[in-house]
């Protein structure tokens, strides 16, 4: 069952990387990968500027989610800082970087409180709806803006983390709800190159 | 209808009877387990808390009050295709008779939106659970480290 939830995962980001060995499927996958991720200008819980150049020459680990979330986005931080926990001086070599898909709520200060909670490597990144919109565009991340009703509202959001090479290239999401010791072991091969 | 309630306890009144117009009947009231609060980041907006319900007559939960945050809702969550989906359930949580409801990670859920204490391992929430026939309940729900059940 895992191995199918991460195939669909990947497939619904259009890539699903099968068969390494098969030539097809390599040259599908570099095609695909070209997809996810792009250009976007953001700035992080310091009031950085932060491009996807600034993500070059390290993997990257990229999730996205915002703080009002009570569940999905705290679990991936904590297991998130468990992992950076877990890999050692490693972890020193990866970008790990969670981008709000609320940036109305989610400003630089907020950011930078919620996450003092977590491993100081995780940079948050927001910015203008519109720059945090084309960020999740770029990354082919779902998210929509639901209001609750009594004036609050909630965001839905694609939950995974996606993985990419120094390259910028994708490499293949962490589903949430996986195994931790999956996800570490995804991190590890990830930044075995 | 009648097994909604448990027999009246007015003073001279014959349990069982089932009438039109009953005087004022009192429910059972509903059993609260395992309650929990999720400890949340400092600087959340939300946090929260899940426990298990059983009604011994269908009821439903309506409500949920705290003093430790601005307000509390009933919540579900869902997760399809790997997008994560939370809604409020405005019509409150239906409580089959005899039958315990989970509230817990991934599904529904009270959320405790606005703090106003710290939801840190060793704190404590007090809430109260309104219920459509039972009487309200009022609890005090340990706060655990995420991941502590």
């Amino acid at each position: 069952m895992r191995s199918l939830r991460k195939f669909v995962l990947a497939a619904l980001i259009s890539a699903a990387p099968l068969a390494a060995c098969d030539r097809t499927a390599e040259h599908a996958k570099a095609n695909a990968s070209a997809k996810v991720g792009g250009p976007f200008q953001l700035v992080d819980q310091n009031g950085r500027a932060v491009t996807e150049k600034d993500l070059l020459g390290k993997p990257t680990a990229i999730f996205f989610g915002f703080t009002f979330c009570p569940e999905v986005c705290p679990t991936t931080l904590t297991e998130m800082t468990g992992w950076l926990r877990d890999l050692g001086p490693d972890a020193d070599k990866l970008n790990v970087v969670f981008v709000s898909v609320d940036p109305e709520r989610d400003t630089p200060e907020q950011l930078k409180l919620y996450l003092s909670n977590f491993d100081h490597r995780i940079r948050g990144l927001t910015g203008t709806t519109a720059q945090t919109d084309a960020a999740a565009k770029a990354y082919r991340v779902y998210h929509r803006k639901v209001p609750i009703e009594g004036g609050e509202y909630t965001v839905d959001h694609s939950s995974a983390v996606y993985l990419f090479d120094a390259k910028g290239q994708f490499v293949e999401p962490i589903g949430y709800g996986s195994p931790p010791e999956r996800g570490l072991a995804q991190l590890k091969a990830l930044l075995k190159g | 209808m009648k097994t909604l309630f448990l027999p009246i306890l007015a003073i001279g009144a014959l349990a069982g009877a089932a009438q039109a117009a009953p005087p004022v009947r009192v429910a059972a009231k509903v059993a609260v387990e395992g309650a929990w609060c999720r400890a949340a980041p400092k600087g959340a907006p939300a946090g929260g808390c899940y426990l298990t319900l059983t009604a011994v007559a269908a009821d439903q939960l309506v409500s949920v009050e705290t003093p430790a945050a601005a307000r509390a809702e009933i919540h579900t969550m869902s997760m399809d295709g790997g997008v994560m989906r939370m809604r409020k359930l405005s019509e409150g949580l239906a409580l089959p008779a005899g039958q315990a409801v989970a509230l817990k990670p991934g599904a529904e859920h009270l959320m405790v939106i606005g703090p106003k204490i710290d939801l840190v391992a060793g704190a404590s929430v007090p809430l109260t659970l309104r219920f459509k026939f039972a009487p309200p309940v009022a609890i005090n729900v340990p706060v655990k480290a995420v991941g502590g059940k």
